[in-house]
């Protein structure tokens, strides 16, 4: 079998498992965490495609996220369709993001990251002004509540990010995306258009965090509308892109699910204190594994072949030699 | 009409001296180094918290526990740099910006939590036997704690100015923003000079957190938004341009009362970050700045 094969086959086997995942377990707060994971899963890999594989930090990523919720909210309790409602989130951040591009992308660096982080908490106080009153399921509603297809969307707007990542980073667009990430100059100066490409990830990523924002609103039984806009959600996404390894595709689908389940395990185990003990974890993670755990990972395997090669290579020379055999260091 | 509107361009004069107090801090630390440090709002808030509890346990004047405040804060950054911030030095410029803000985020994490459960989540202020004084001129009401910040925050830009100009360390410190490289050849210690601005920019923090304490309250969830004035601030002026950035505070700070006055206070916030992305985008050199390159 070809490397694509096998991989294809152990997508399809992971996504038989995480379907499977809720009918086996019982523990509803276990679906509920496998909800989350999902979650954060999708707002992380939506987030590395601009901030990944383009290379701008995007400091505004619960904008998108947000406008996801509130139109997906809005459409859905007036009675549309499910399917309509996620679309029409999807688009009103798409339509943000390119209203927003064009001067933002005028910024860059640390710039594009304050730009954007501005923008976000215009939003995030605008909304609250708004909408200041509690969105919650109506009763009937409420009455019919299953978490099940709650999973299954999360699992399936998830599915939808990683696979649209992967397209899109092995496509000609995704290599002009990380060729403006490597060298902005140096692409434009081969003809290829940075303030293009970045527009195009910067859409694609929104559409999808906005779909992850309708999948919220399909989720929760009650919020306030302000909430999503927070920028707790943009921190959290680019947290667990770093910690995963960022311009991946498998780094932030790790970074999620090591970020929902360590939080989750630390907040039952240290209560008050978990939250300063997962920023160490987060720090030591940047200071020491600045590549996130894909990188750590790679460096692994590579010291462990070198260490296989070095063993054979002794090996081979203990035999010729006469001296007493030395195992390597 | 007219003296309710002097009374809100007077506040927003006196608040936005301290935005710029805090963001000549952030400015002066991110132009030499480059270290986006996210934490500093938190930085700001641990200066209030010092002040307010040698204020409550020992009862010493907030005014005079400035200089305590500085060594305190002094001290937390040269750990912080020792301990974080250092690994960053020999990183590009785009790491370097990037890496740094990400130690940023968990380090607020980290410091708003240590707050919350050391000093529990109720606003607190320093409130002093003269705090209910204020001089009236012409209608318009001025607490005296409030111009006394005023003052302080305008003494500290001086003393920092003459210490750029006129001592080794400040010229060492300016030969490093123009361009580190020939600073490095010169015999600067660029280590040196890293570790001087980001403590000098954590006490500048302190000292607008202990004057955040006195004439309004902190709070350990104070962080964020005082890294966003910061950061707005420091836009505004332009990098490197202390007076340009105290000024822009100062912008800011009128800003927004002015629009509390007319349009209520919902929207303060957002009006100051409107005028901060317009800035950034047609005037990305600040308002005060000279275009280069």
């Amino acid at each position: 079998m070809s490397k694509k094969a096998v991989a294809l086959v152990a997508l399809l086997v992971t996504l038989g498992l995480l379907a499977a995942f809720p009918l086996l377990v019982a523990a509803k707060s276990i679906v509920n965490l496998g909800c989350l994971v999902l979650l954060y899963i999708a707002l992380a890999s939506s987030w590395n495609i601009l901030g990944g594989y383009t290379g701008q930090t995007n400091l505004g990523h619960a904008a998108f996220f947000g406008l996801g919720t509130l139109a997906t909210r809005l459409l859905w309790l007036s009675g549309r369709p499910l399917w309509l409602s996620l679309l029409g989130g999807g688009s009103l951040a798409v339509v943000f993001a390119l209203l927003i591009g064009i001067p933002a992308f005028r910024l860059r660096g640390a710039y594009f990251a304050i730009g954007t982080l501005a923008l976000a908490q215009i939003l995030y106080v605008t909304v609250g002004n708004v909408f200041p009153m509690l969105s919650a399921l109506p009763s009937q509603v409420l009455a019919n509540y299953q978490l099940l297809p709650r999973y299954y969307l999360f699992l399936g707007v998830a599915a939808l990010t990683v696979t649209a990542s992967y397209l899109l980073a092995n496509s000609r667009l995704g290599l002009g995306m990380m060729a403006v990430r490597e060298e902005e100059d140096a692409a434009e100066s081969l003809g290829v258009s940075a303030l293009k490409h970045k527009l195009v990830a910067l859409s694609a990523s929104a559409f999808l965090a906005g779909l992850a924002g309708g999948a919220f609103a399909y989720y929760h039984v009650g919020y306030y509308p302000q909430l999503p806009f927070s920028p707790v959600w943009t921190f959290d996404a680019v947290m667990m892109a770093y910690v995963g390894g960022t311009g991946t595709i498998v780094g932030p689908i790790v970074g999620g699910a090591f970020y929902v389940i360590v939080k989750e395990y630390l907040a039952l185990k240290l209560v008050e204190l978990h939250l300063i003990v997962f920023g160490i974890l987060f720090i030591l993670v940047v200071l020491f594994l600045p590549g996130g755990f894909v990188e750590a990972w790679a460096h692994l395997r590579k010291a462990l072949a070198r260490r296989a090669a070095q063993r054979q290579a002794s090996l081979d020379s203990g035999e010729r030699r006469a001296g007493p055999y030395q195992p390597g260091p | 009409m007219l003296v309710p509107l002097a009374q809100n361009v007077v506040s927003g004069i006196l608040v936005g001296a301290l935005y710029g107090l805090a963001a000549v801090g952030l400015s002066l630390t991110f132009g030499v180094t480059k270290f986006l440090n996210v934490a500093h709002g938190e930085l700001l808030m641990f200066g209030g918290y010092a002040s307010f509890w040698a204020f409550t346990l020992l009862g010493v004047d907030p005014f005079l526990t400035l200089p305590t405040t500085l060594v305190f804060l002094g001290l937390m950054g040269v750990l912080l740099y020792k301990l974080l911030f250092s690994r960053m030095v020999k990183a590009t410029e785009d790491v370097k910006v990037k890496n740094t803000m990400l130690i940023g985020f968990g380090l607020s994490l980290i410091l708003q939590n240590v707050a919350l459960r050391l000093w529990t989540a109720n606003d607190r202020a320093i409130t002093t036997s003269y705090s209910g004084m204020a001089l009236t001129v012409f209608g318009v009401r001025l607490p005296v704690v409030r111009l006394a910040n005023l003052v302080i925050a305008l003494v500290c830009l001086v003393a920092l100015h003459l210490f750029l100009q006129r001592t080794c360390t400040g010229k060492a410190i300016r030969a490093t923003v123009e361009d580190w490289a020939a600073a490095t050849l010169a015999g600067i210690d660029i280590d040196k000079v890293y570790l001087e601005s980001f403590v000098l920019g954590a006490m500048l923090a302190g000292v607008a957190g202990a004057l955040v304490g006195v004439g309004y309250s902190i709070v350990p969830t104070m962080g964020l938004e005082w890294t966003l004035i910061a950061l707005i601030v420091m836009v505004l002026g332009g990098l490197g341009n202390i007076m340009g950035t105290f000024v822009g505070g100062i912008i800011l700070g009128v800003t927004q009362s002015v629009t509390s006055y007319f349009a209520g206070g919902a929207y303060r916030e957002v009006v100051g970050l409107l005028i901060f992305l317009l800035v950034l985008v047609f005037r990305p050199q600040g308002l005060f700045g000279t275009k280069q390159g």
